[in-house]
């Protein structure tokens, strides 16, 4: 069976910075990849060329075995891919509802119905509320998604990506700046996706605790480039991430 | 849903005030022949119903997809054009008129499409500034191309007999009304508008419409959701631009004539432009209130300016300040007034209050 995800030789210049260097790396069903490193390291960067937002310089990526590399962000995403964004991307004045309703819209396949009306399809209104209650943000359906809290935000992003019932699910960082007592429902959210099976799941987070909690597997991005990749106590643990990653020589 | 809801596609006006202002509308121009009679009051209520319609099918472009556009007006005298151009060359006239209206739809979705293909992939101000481009090459092929457009002077032309004033409904008036062909012209356009403005509402409120919110919003975001939002653009111009060239053909029919100044000017578009801000973005029925707010100004603030300057003749200063040919400068004084109290225009503002 081809990997659910794979990208070969994956390069983007921006001038003469390489942010992401010839990342070779499969990634199969069932299995979290924790994706770590320093800031700036090109990881969103790597997630963007994975779904599409940017074209590499060089390289491919693979979805089940198909070169999906020409195809742009929309068909990715139609073909399975889900991202939930680092930097909040909402629709701000639609409302908490409308938000995730378009992404079940989307998921469902009602692209271009002109004289029916979206109220009548209540199928898609349950829907988006179901994706709504599994992060608790069925109370704030009705409010703008601009004027949610921060970690609301961030739960918001999590329910869109949730509605669009992707393959592959990518979370960038998905609980920072969220407060201390937030962040569990969004752990336990994800642990409940991969525990589902069969799902793909890429996880780009800062916090080790995190890592070792949920990980199957952990890969370094460092300057672009894919530096260690294997089990994740082992790797967190490696010399390389101490350095590289957290900054400390060890025994330093 | 309740079935006046549905009548109105689920969509609100959103505010006691909004819906009272938008039901005095409807009944209004329903009733216009017998409310308002007079050729001129007539000609105003024609008008509006007219100009609803484009300022609306603009709101589809600019409130609810996020599209500045300047070249709206060339389809709006496009679908003038392509019923007065058969109409002055002789066609039968039921014939030039729907097929004008059909035709020059078609013809305007066509083109809306081409120009939305080729440049919607830049960026939005260059977008802006294609259409401003195409509208100046449509001013000059409409003044040059003298066989068909009649150049500057436009054509003038003939209707039918059933909408001439010498054509008879009913021997006698009815309620004060004679139901002559004037009726029966106002009455058609009145039907077509209010078609076409149900139509925009089922537009806005279906799942396309909420993918062109979407779009306006975040169109980042829209793609990462598996929209294509060229396409959704691409469709959303050409029914925009399909719908105002309907309306530009009835404004032909109301007129009995077409040329450059009637459908296709700046000036048009500065209009639409205003009354769209004004009535409120994305709304429908605010465009629907500013159009009306502007047609009836243009109609009635001279007059009405005349009426205050004589009144206050043997007061100082107010008579000059009154005097009609200052009306620009009061239209302009009314802009600010509403953009100052009300930013979200009438509609947008009403219904952030309600929330
Ligand atoms: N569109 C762009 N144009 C130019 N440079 C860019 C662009 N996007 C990213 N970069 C650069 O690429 C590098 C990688 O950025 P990226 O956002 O991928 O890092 P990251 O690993 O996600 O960091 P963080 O942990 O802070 O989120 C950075 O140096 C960034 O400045
Ligand atoms: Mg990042």
């Amino acid at each position: 069976m081809p990997p659910a995800l794979e990208t070969r030789g994956l390069t983007i210049r921006f001038g003469g910075q390489v942010a992401v260097d010839q990342v070779s790396c499969a990634f199969h069903p069932g299995t979290l990849t924790a994706i770590v490193g320093p800031n700036g390291a090109g990881k969103t960067t790597y997630f963007n060329l994975i779904s599409g937002q940017l074209r590499p310089s060089a390289g491919s990526v693979h979805l089940r075995g198909q070169d999906v590399s020409r195809l742009g962000a929309p068909m990715r995403a139609r073909l399975g891919m889900g991202r939930a964004f680092q930097l909040t991307n909402l629709f701000p004045d639609l409302s908490v509802l409308e938000n995730v309703r378009l992404a079940v819209q989307a998921q469902s396949g009602v692209f271009l119905r002109f004289l029916s009306l979206a109220a009548d399809r209540t199928d898609l209104t349950d829907r988006a509320m179901a994706a709504l209650r599994r992060v608790r943000l069925d109370d704030r359906a009705a409010t703008p998604a601009a004027v949610l809290s921060h970690g609301d935000q961030r739960k918001l992003e999590v329910a869109i990506l949730l509605a669009l019932e992707p393959d592959i699910f990518m979370f960038d960082e998905p609980t920072a700046g969220m407060s201390v007592d937030e962040v569990p429902v969004i752990l336990d959210l994800i642990e409940s996706i991969k525990a589902e099976g069969g799902k793909t799941i890429l996880l780009v987070e800062h916090k080790m605790d995190v890592v070792r909690r949920l990980a199957d597997r952990v890969i370094v991005l460092h300057n672009g480039a894919l530096v260690a990749d294997g089990d994740p106590a082992e790797v967190v643990a490696s010399p390389i991430v101490q350095e590289a990653y957290l900054g400390v020589r060890p025994n330093a | 849903m309740r079935w006046t809801s549905r009548l109105i596609a689920g969509d609100r006006p959103g505010h006691p005030v909004a819906t009272a202002l938008v039901l005095a509308l409807l009944i209004g121009l329903a009733f216009a022949p017998f409310l308002f009679p007079g050729t001129k009051s007539m000609a105003a209520a024609s008008r509006i119903c007219i100009v609803i319609v484009l300022a609306a099918s603009y709101d589809i472009l600019l409130g609810y997809t996020g599209i500045v556009s300047f070249a709206h007006t060339m389809f709006f005298a496009i679908g003038a054009y392509a019923v007065a151009v058969p109409l002055a060359r002789g066609v039968e006239g039921w014939t030039a008129i729907i097929g004008g209206m059909f035709g020059g739809a078609v013809i305007a979705a066509v083109l809306a499409a081409l120009i939305a293909l080729l440049s919607l992939r830049v960026r939005r101000i260059f977008f802006s500034m294609i259409t401003l481009a195409v509208a100046s090459l449509a001013q000059i092929v409409a003044a040059q191309w003298r066989d068909v457009t009649g150049g500057e002077d436009g054509l003038t032309f003939a209707l039918p007999a059933a909408l001439g004033p010498a054509f008879r409904l009913l021997p006698e008036p009815f309620l004060g009304v004679r139901f002559d062909g004037r009726l029966i012209t106002y009455y058609l356009i009145f039907a077509v508008c209010l078609a076409l403005f149900w139509l925009m509402l089922r537009i806005v409120n279906s799942p396309f419409g909420r993918v062109l919110m979407a779009i306006r919003e975040n169109e980042f975001r829209a793609e990462a959701l598996g929209y294509r939002i060229v396409i959704y653009r691409t469709i959303a111009s050409a029914q925009a631009a399909a719908i105002a060239a309907v309306a530009g053909g009835l404004m032909a029919v109301l007129l009995r004539y077409n040329g450059p100044q009637s459908t296709l000017s700046f000036e048009i578009m500065v209009d639409i432009l205003l009354m769209v801000v004004i009535g409120g973005m994305g709304t429908l029925y605010g465009p629907a209130l500013g159009a009306t707010v502007i047609v009836l100004a243009q109609y009635y603030l001279r007059p009405g300016l005349q009426a205050l300057s004589e009144a206050t003749a043997a007061l100082p200063l107010l008579p000059q300040l009154f005097h009609p040919d200052r009306w620009l400068l009061w239209l302009g004084v009314l802009f600010i007034l509403i953009v100052y109290f009300l930013p979200a225009g009438i509609v947008g503002t009403l219904r952030r209050r309600r929330a």
